[in-house]
């Protein structure tokens, strides 16, 4: 018999999880399926209660909820705020969850009619601007990534089982690519935003010879100003820094900024 | 015996994303069917308007999560033929190595997760770990094995990292290639003793005649590009995609149906067995014959056995293809991209079948106009016309309302459907 277990106040045995989607490619769902390694020994930690992906029984009464996907419908704020009453700890499932994800991408087309239209014609279709989960609850954690990296989330559900305190890495992805001793993309002339993303990833793309796009949003005292003289220095185009910053929504903010500023240069 | 039901499964489970089964018998007759989409749309062919041509695989990747690696290589071959770049034989070799590791990684997760629970009476693999606990470690294993290749050749199971137009951003170690191909062969036992389970299993004796469409296969059993056909004798070049999907709008649905020569069709491992079923390997056809599974067949339970031959004949042709990727020397992982204005289409045969993608580029090679055209968007009106004979048939032959239930999840789970992907 182990020992009571708790986690921000909460008392926790063997904790009853449970896994929802909203909008997303559940893929992050899916990353839990592909720890075949360490799939049985994981879900011997836990008890999972609901995973509609992968089986029928289900209930709601859970401690911990893992919702992946963003929210880019009314009845999906509705599901939401049900989740977040039932579960003591709400964890958010990766970068659509946490930022928007690349279904933020469609946010920066101001005129939402348009994007109904480009896709579904005349037809009706319901849908408005996606947000990230912290927008229409309390998010007690989050887990970054597109895809989640399994042993990340292994490590971090493990903590939580056994009440250890969780953080993320404060330094960016450079750091990871560094250790690895992989070769600078800038040398190969591949834009990248290692330098100003946050780690925990370890240097995934990057070590794959793909530059880094940000996926896992700014790690703290992320320096962009510095970033955008490196890639002028380096003749990446604005365009091509931009098409990163923007693609899952962590770097919001400093998108629009650059977005403006383009939309500035053009002007006569 | 109860001649009246009102049958509701909202959500299904065990499928991907989110559908609803409505089914309503009077007096055992069929009053109404319906199978409702209901997941929220994503809207990537707005996403990509005007983003230059590199953003196009990176991000429809991300369309979804079981089948990336199709739908990056589907987005790659779009801009590829856009821009009227062939890929080198090293190139198109490691591309279809890599689709043949999803095709087994997704079709062993669909058949040992999803499938095996009903057949076994169970609501989940959970309870199976501990009665059957050897078939649930040869899935994870097969599973293993199948995502340990595709991060080996395209740099993550997921999301892939390495795969870009003109080829790769880097080569996989060819000590670990020939590692891949000793496993491959050790992990031919596990496969056929998956093969023995589901030849315990009792398939549901159902059959709807419907038109089956796929790509057409010449020499090879077809997975990447080339024409397009159907079982009722359209042919259409991959770039006259839009002449087989006729997709549509319908109200119980967020995504778009399709039709062609009849109010539906069906896409996926039946229908690229049926349409190409003497280009399989000698081996996945002596397990389709063991089966009963021989062209044209109508009944949609056996796209479960389509999988399972489809998992012998992909074992077998990756393990020819790494053969000849260890004789030759690699040559440079890329070429060079150089774009240009006007249409790129991919076809590709992912796990659940045909998958269009489509752009128009502008002169500077940015995206004017995007369309990707799902296999299971192209499934859902055929599942609906199956769900209504299926209930009628079974309705009038008096089969308990729970049982209906059962078979109809059970049909639906058939097509391993792709919600979310459906409606991107």
């Amino acid at each position: 018999m182990r020992g009571q277990l708790s986690y921000l106040g909460v008392e926790l045995a063997r904790p009853r999880v449970a896994f929802f989607e909203l909008t997303s490619c559940e893929g992050c769902q899916l990353q839990i399926l592909n720890n075949e390694a360490s799939l049985l020994d994981f879900l011997s930690l836990v008890e999972v209660v609901n995973f509609r992906e992968a089986m029928t029984e289900r209930h709601d009464d859970y401690d911990v909820a893992f919702v992946e996907g963003s929210v880019s419908r009314a009845d999906e704020a509705d599901r939401l705020r049900a989740i977040r009453a039932n579960a003591k700890i709400l964890v958010a499932l990766g970068s659509c969850a946490c930022f928007g994800g690349v279904n933020q991408l469609k946010n920066r087309f101001r005129d939402l009619d348009w994007v109904k239209r480009e896709v579904y014609g005349d037809f009706p279709i319901i849908t408005q601007e996606v947000l990230p989960l912290s927008a229409v609850v309390d998010v007690d954690l989050c887990i970054y990534g597109c895809p989640i990296r399994k042993e990340e989330v292994e490590k971090i559900v493990t903590n939580l089982v056994l009440g250890k305190a969780i953080s993320h890495p404060r330094y960016p992805v450079c750091m990871e690519c560094q250790a690895s001793q992989n070769i600078c993309l800038f040398d190969l002339g591949e834009p990248c935003l290692g330098p100003v993303t946050r780690a925990g990833c370890n240097a995934w793309c990057p070590s794959n010879r793909r530059g880094c796009w940000g996926c896992r949003g700014p790690a703290d005292d992320a320096n962009l100003a510095q970033l955008e003289k490196i890639m002028a220095e380096r003749g990446v185009s604005a365009e091509a820094m931009l098409d990163r910053l923007e693609c899952f929504g962590g770097f919001a903010t400093q998108a629009d900024l650059l977005r403006s500023a383009a939309a500035d240069g053009r002007k006569p | 015996m109860k001649l009246s039901c009102d049958i509701a499964v909202k959500p299904l489970s065990r499928v991907e994303g989110h559908g609803n089964i409505h089914i309503r018998i009077e007096d055992g007759v069929l009053q109404e069917a319906s199978w409702e989409v209901v997941e929220t749309p994503r809207f990537f062919e707005a996403m990509l308007v005007g983003k230059h041509w590199e953003n196009a695989p990176y991000i429809c990747g991300r369309i979804c999560g079981i089948c990336s690696i199709g739908h990056t290589l589907a987005s790659i071959r779009a801009v590829e033929n856009g821009f009227a770049i062939e890929p080198s034989s090293q190139t198109a070799a490691l591309r279809l190595l890599l689709k043949h590791m999803e095709t087994l990684q997704s079709h062993v997760l669909h058949l040992a997760f999803l499938v095996a629970p009903d057949f076994l009476g169970t609501g989940s693999v959970l309870p199976l770990t501990k009665s059957h606990p050897e078939a649930v470690q040869r899935a994870l294993r097969l599973k293993l094995l199948a995502n340990d290749a595709c991060d080996l050749i395209g740099g993550r199971r997921m999301h892939p990292t390495r795969t870009v137009v003109g080829g790769f951003t880097m080569l996989p170690d060819k000590a670990q290639l020939d590692l891949l191909l000793r496993r491959l062969r050790a992990a031919a036992p596990d496969l056929a003793a998956t093969a023995e389970l589901f030849a315990s299993f009792t398939i549901p004796d159902f059959v709807r005649e419907t038109e089956f469409v796929s790509l057409k296969g010449e020499t090879d059993y077809p997975f990447i590009g080339g024409a397009l056909m159907s079982s009722d004798g359209v042919e259409r070049p991959e770039a006259g995609y839009l002449a087989m999907t006729n997709e549509y709008c319908t109200p119980a649905s967020t995504a778009k149906w399709a039709k062609l020569s009849r109010p539906s069709f069906a896409v996926g491992a039946l229908a690229r067995c049926n349409n190409n079923f003497h280009l399989l390997h000698p081996t996945a056809r002596a397990v389709a014959e063991s089966f009963g599974l021989a062209p044209v067949c109508h009944n949609p339970f056996m796209t479960n056995i389509a999988q399972l031959v489809e998992c012998v004949h992909v074992m077998a042709d990756a393990a020819r293809l790494i053969e000849e990727l260890l004789d030759r020397s690699f040559t440079e992982p890329r070429q060079p991209v150089q774009s240009r204005a006007g249409l790129g289409v991919g076809a590709v045969e992912v796990p659940r079948g045909i998958l269009y993608h489509a752009y128009e580029f502008d002169d500077a090679g940015r995206i004017l106009h995007a369309d990707c055209v799902i296999p299971t968007g192209q499934n859902h009106a055929n599942i609906l016309h199956d769900l209504e004979a299926l209930a009628r048939s079974w309705a009038a032959a008096g089969t308990p309302d729970l049982e209906i239930e059962r078979l109809a999840c059970m049909l639906v789970r058939a097509y391993d459907p792709c919600i979310s992907c459906s409606v991107h």
